[in-house]
């Protein structure tokens, strides 16, 4: 199992200067998996993806990226070591084109371009018509497309998607759910955080419910879609 | 027909207002791209101006001293890599141990700044006004000839046709660096979103010293063309110029370096035009209080649309 893990967290305490948000959190992200993070709102969710990516304090606890160690890193080092991130709000440039977006996604990548954006915009093929639109000016839903596609474009080890579906109509939100399998079948890991909880265990491998900043229940989405517990406190009729 | 009317508004009004707007333009886009990817309003930035016309007659004055008579123009260059390295100095020393402060203390270190380079420039060429460049400029004969022969006199002074064209020159420049290079989208990307870019794996620090190279050097262009313009240097000028560029970056809407352009333009154009005799015999706006409409056209913009015309970021 160890030789599969793709990122560990192991007894993560973290926040936001004093205030302390996660109290001693551990996830698992093994190989070609997707797993879910869910829990009511303030559970500290999307702060376990900012502590990943190195914006928050972490005051003890380890992050693992394939083994190697990666807490106390410059965000932007992380990023080019293979976590892609998607984030909640704001996750597109929306004054620069499509294109454009995934140039800067591809920051550090000096070869093989060409062939890296043909391969995204056939893995998202809405976005080739849309190519020299500006970001700002597309729905929703592409603009998560967009945002999915530049976090992929640095062949990331892992993809981290806070809340893909958050504000979408329910048509675009199973088309970003298809996308994340998608890409997952593709051979990337993805480890997401999600409000539609019904919806996202369907789809995940694996899930953590968070409550408090602490784990409470952990199990495949199978298990935890059908634990009566987890249903009656987390899932409601909602989905 | 050339009327008098037209005669005396391209002439005397719609020229000079169009060289005011380039020069608030050149300064805006240093502002915009320093508010919008270090998101503070560095009152420095008219020193930079004052500081680059100051050095380019200093470099024009040596030359002359070895019997070189060099246009200023060409006394730019060297002050411009000059105003380059001063940027970069002042935020290597005074900037960027502010960069994870509140937002006051370098908006308050870019005022001591502000003070510390124009005491330095008055302690150095000392606190009196300099001719620039001597003489009266006349209008440029052949496009006098040429425009009247087929009815429409253009006076044009040669330095006025020096701004406007260096002024397009560096605009299609600074284009092409925008839209079209991997440093320039990466300038837009930080000023539309720094901490998406963070995230992106942009390196941010690297994007921060380009943004002080092109805006230390539209500063030193701007201030250069500014005393061309008035013929005299003195410490204040930059001063004196940061209220219209900052109105000229807020109209543009902020971290919008083309919106920066069409503000300074837009500015630049009202503020001479608002001194037109539009109503009867005298001007509209007494041309005292021309920096007045660049203020009212802040205020205007901050109440009804803060994020300019171009949408930039509010705060």
């Amino acid at each position: 199992m160890n030789s599969d893990k793709i990122l560990s967290i192991s007894n993560l305490i973290a926040g936001y200067g004093e205030t302390e948000i996660l109290h001693n959190v551990s996830i698992e992200v093994h190989k070609n998996e997707i797993v879910s993070i869910i829990g009511p709102n303030g559970a500290g969710k999307s702060t376990i993806l900012k502590a990943i990516l190195g914006t928050l304090d972490i005051k003890s606890g380890e992050i693992f990226l394939l083994e190697k160690k990666i807490t106390g890193i410059k965000p932007s080092d992380i990023v080019r070591k293979g976590v892609g991130y998607v984030p909640q709000t704001d996750n597109v440039f929306v004054s620069l084109s499509v294109h454009e977006n995934l140039e800067m996604g591809a920051w550090t990548i000096e070869t093989n371009l060409k062939e890296k954006f043909e391969e995204l915009y056939n893995l998202f093929p809405d976005l080739k018509d849309k190519r020299n639109q500006l970001a700002g000016q597309l729905s929703g839903g592409q603009r998560q497309m967009v945002a999915m596609a530049k976090a992929l474009i640095l062949n990331a080890e892992v993809l981290l998607l806070d809340e893909p579906t958050a504000g979408l109509s329910p048509k675009y939100r199973g088309e970003i759910f298809a996308t994340i399998q998608r890409i997952n079948k593709s051979g990337l890991p993805v480890l997401m955080v999600e409000q539609n909880a019904k919806q996202a265990l369907q789809i995940s491998h694996r899930g953590y419910v968070l409550v408090d900043g602490s784990n409470r229940y952990t199990g495949t989405g199978q298990d935890l879609s059908s634990d009566p517990d987890v249903a009656r406190m987390f899932l409601g009729s909602r989905g | 027909m050339w009327e008098s009317f037209w005669f005396e508004f391209i002439n005397f009004y719609f020229i000079p207002g169009l060289v005011l707007g380039c020069i608030y333009a050149l300064g805006a886009i240093g502002i915009t791209l320093t508010f919008g990817i270090l998101r503070f309003a560095n009152f420095a930035h008219g020193e930079i101006m004052m500081t680059s016309s100051y050095l380019t007659w200093e470099f024009v004055l040596v030359a002359s001293s070895f019997g070189l008579i060099l246009h200023p123009i060409i006394g730019a260059i060297p002050a411009s890599i000059c105003a380059i390295i001063l940027a970069l100095i002042v935020d290597r020393l005074f900037y960027k141990p502010f960069r994870n402060s509140p937002t006051i203390m370098i908006v308050i270190a870019s005022f001591g700044m502000m003070l510390i380079i124009r005491s330095m420039v008055q302690v150095i060429w000392g606190p009196n006004q300099i001719t620039f460049v001597k003489g009266i400029a006349k209008p440029n004969s052949i496009i006098k000839d040429f425009t009247s022969s087929i009815d429409i006199m253009l006076l044009i002074p040669n330095k006025h046709i020096f701004i406007l064209l260096g002024t397009i020159i560096i605009m299609l420049i600074f284009n092409y660096l925008l839209s079209s290079t991997k440093i320039g989208k990466g300038m837009r990307a930080v000023s539309d979103n720094p901490n998406l870019a963070e995230v992106s794996g942009i390196n941010v620090e690297n994007i921060v010293k380009a943004t002080w190279v092109v805006g230390g050097f539209c500063a030193a262009a701007a201030g250069v063309f500014l005393a061309m313009d008035t013929q005299f240097i003195e410490s204040t000028m930059g001063f004196r110029m940061l209220l219209p560029m900052f109105a000229a970056a807020i109209l543009g809407g902020i971290g919008r370096p083309f919106g920066a352009v069409a503000g300074g333009l837009i500015i630049g154009l009202a503020e001479e035009l608002s001194a037109y005799p539009w109503l009867g015999d005298g001007p509209v706006i007494s041309p005292g209080y021309k920096s007045g409409v660049a203020f009212s056209i802040m205020v205007v913009m901050l109440i009804f649309r803060p994020s300019g015309l171009f949408r930039g970021r509010v705060f």
